[in-house]
């Protein structure tokens, strides 16, 4: 019975990804295709920003989800069934729908030109730049961070919390030596889910991304514009081996289903 | 009894903003997609012109969405619940093999398996022009979901007991399957169901290299209008699209979880992650 789902799998995926592997090395410089991604400025330095614009969001994603998810585990108040709800609405965006909504905030006809116009005549548009894509990053980052962490925190002891207090920890303390180390598995694994899903948007910077060049969207102009076929081949296969090294370890620490794809 | 201090208050203050940041743009994008001139405001007037613009450009767009999702939704039920099935049977490495290797599609970027498939089979004329090619590229995506959910389920009772039992009453084993593990597994492949639909409506990472300008999903006609329309019309467009996703994201938060899993909380937030 395993046996369609089986050939359907094989033909589909495991073929056509070795065929990727396959013609990613068959360029003239052969498996050196691979170095020449790290040796090729433009490649390279597309490859230093996407990493850093994932971290980035990954650790601003956490500190926020972190503040707000063990709040509203913690709270019992009204209201607070339809703040999670709107918290976790934005998942089922697609990506491209993301993208249009950072316009909608920070675009030519957006919420923060307006606003900066009539506070300070100046116009404040940054949908298109690097903050822009931090913006909407960060805004399919949250809901997936604060859901695992929600759960998380439901786990801790509050008794811990208050045998440290009445040892005299200070409420910093409380949350560096108490909290936090009892999150950590929690936090590495939604932050590698985190850092994975944002090395792998495509449409968020398919929607934004003009001028920038992150990963995704260079693999997208090598493929389809410049008809390189084989550096295509071998960039998707290097972002490839880093998202799923980073959703292994997140997987090996949380065991649930994830994905990449933003 | 938690004291309300002000440290309570911070805390509703930042959480609250955090959700404005989610919500706001949301609203803002509603209200432009139907409002006469966004650029002069709600005052503008009111109206449905938009909308009905969209549904006169784009409509074969949704038709296709939904045609794609259902035939998804059938494969991913041949496919899955019987593969589900064995990998609940059978514990061992090579089922864990399988099983990770199964949910592969999901740790890798839409983006290089759209281009694996254009490699192998972009040659084909007739299967790369045709909505089957983009079919393929979602159950690949989706399919890992409705295996991991019916799996969950299955793990989670004596499925092998209760089946032993039938058998030594004399039940076959289709009989066996139709009766004891498919009504058992309901809550699972429900869950598992709408997580497919939704994540095949919303796909754009594999659709937009799959796509040809006759096979156009919704979320490529929604890029489409983002780089060619005038706001109001993407903005109404996205409307659309939202008015059609919502109904599946409140049934996803009433049955997304599996009924009497042990880890369904975490597998379900998990599951929330393949969204966007």
């Amino acid at each position: 019975m395993l046996i369609p789902a089986f050939v359907v799998f094989v033909t589909f995926f495991l073929l056509p990804m070795a065929k990727l592997i396959v013609l990613a090395g068959s360029g003239e410089a052969g498996l050196g295709e691979y170095m020449t991604v790290i040796k090729t400025p433009r490649h390279f330095e597309s490859l230093v920003a996407t990493v850093l614009l994932s971290a980035t969001t990954t650790i601003a994603a956490l500190v926020i989800s972190t503040i707000s998810g063990v709040f509203l585990e913690r709270n019992r108040f009204r209201g607070r069934e339809a703040l999670i709800s709107m918290l976790t609405f934005p998942l089922a965006f697609p990506g491209v729908v993301i993208g249009f909504l950072v316009i909608m905030l920070a675009g030519r006809q957006g919420l923060a030109n307006e606003v900066s116009k009539a506070l300070t005549g100046n116009r404040l548009v940054f949908a298109y730049s690097m903050a822009g894509l931090f913006v909407g990053y960060l805004y399919f980052s949250i809901p997936r961070v604060i859901l695992t962490l929600m759960a998380a925190a439901e786990k801790l002891d509050p008794a811990l919390e208050e045998a440290a207090r009445s040892l005299g920890a200070s409420r910093w303390q409380v949350i560096r030596d108490v909290i936090v180390p009892a999150l950590k598995p929690a936090l590495i694994a939604s932050g590698a889910i985190c850092f994975a899903t944002a090395m792998g948007a495509f449409g968020t910077a398919f929607t934004l991304a003009t001028n920038i060049d992150v990963l995704p969207m260079t693999i997208y102009t090598e493929f389809t514009l410049n008809a390189n076929f084989v550096t295509a081949a071998a960039l998707s296969i290097m972002l490839g081996v880093i998202t799923w090294i980073a959703l292994y370890i997140a997987r090996s620490l949380a065991g649930s289903t994830v994905a990449a794809a933003a | 009894m938690m004291r309300r201090n002000s440290l309570f208050y911070l805390n509703l203050g930042f959480t609250l903003l955090v959700c404005a940041f989610l919500i706001f743009p949301v609203i803002l994008s509603v209200m432009a997609g139907v409002t006469e001139n966004f650029f002069q405001g709600i005052k503008s007037g009111v109206t449905l012109r938009w909308v009905g613009e969209v549904w006169e450009l784009y409509a074969d767009t949704i038709f296709l969405s939904l045609l794609i999702a259902v035939a998804c939704l059938i494969a991913d039920l041949l496919l899955g619940v019987p593969a589900a099935y064995v990998l609940a049977k059978k514990s061992g490495r090579t089922a864990r093999i399988i099983e990770e290797t199964l949910v592969m599609p999901i740790a890798i970027p839409g983006l290089a398996i759209a281009l694996a498939l254009i490699i192998t089979y972009g040659g084909f004329r007739d299967f790369r022009t045709s909505w089957l090619f983009i079919l393929v590229g979602h159950v690949l995506y989706t399919l890992p979901f409705m295996v991991r959910s019916v799996l969950a389920v299955l793990s989670s009772f004596d499925f092998k007991t209760l089946e032993e039992g039938a058998a030594s009453l004399g039940a076959g084993f289709w009989q066996r399957f139709f009766t004891i593990i498919l009504p058992n597994c309901r809550s699972g492949i429900l869950a598992g169901s709408l997580m497919v639909v939704t994540l095949s409506v919303g796909e754009f990472n594999l659709t937009w290299m799959l796509h040809t300008p006759l096979t156009k999903t919704l979320p490529v006609g929604l890029a489409d209008s983002y780089a060619s329309m005038r706001l109001e019309v993407a903005s109404a467009y996205t409307l659309v699209f939202m008015v059609m996703i919502l109904p599946l994201l409140i049934a996803l938060q009433l049955y997304g979880q599996p009924k009497d899993v042990g880890r369904s909380k975490q597998a379900a937030s998990g599951d929330g992650k393949a969204l966007t």
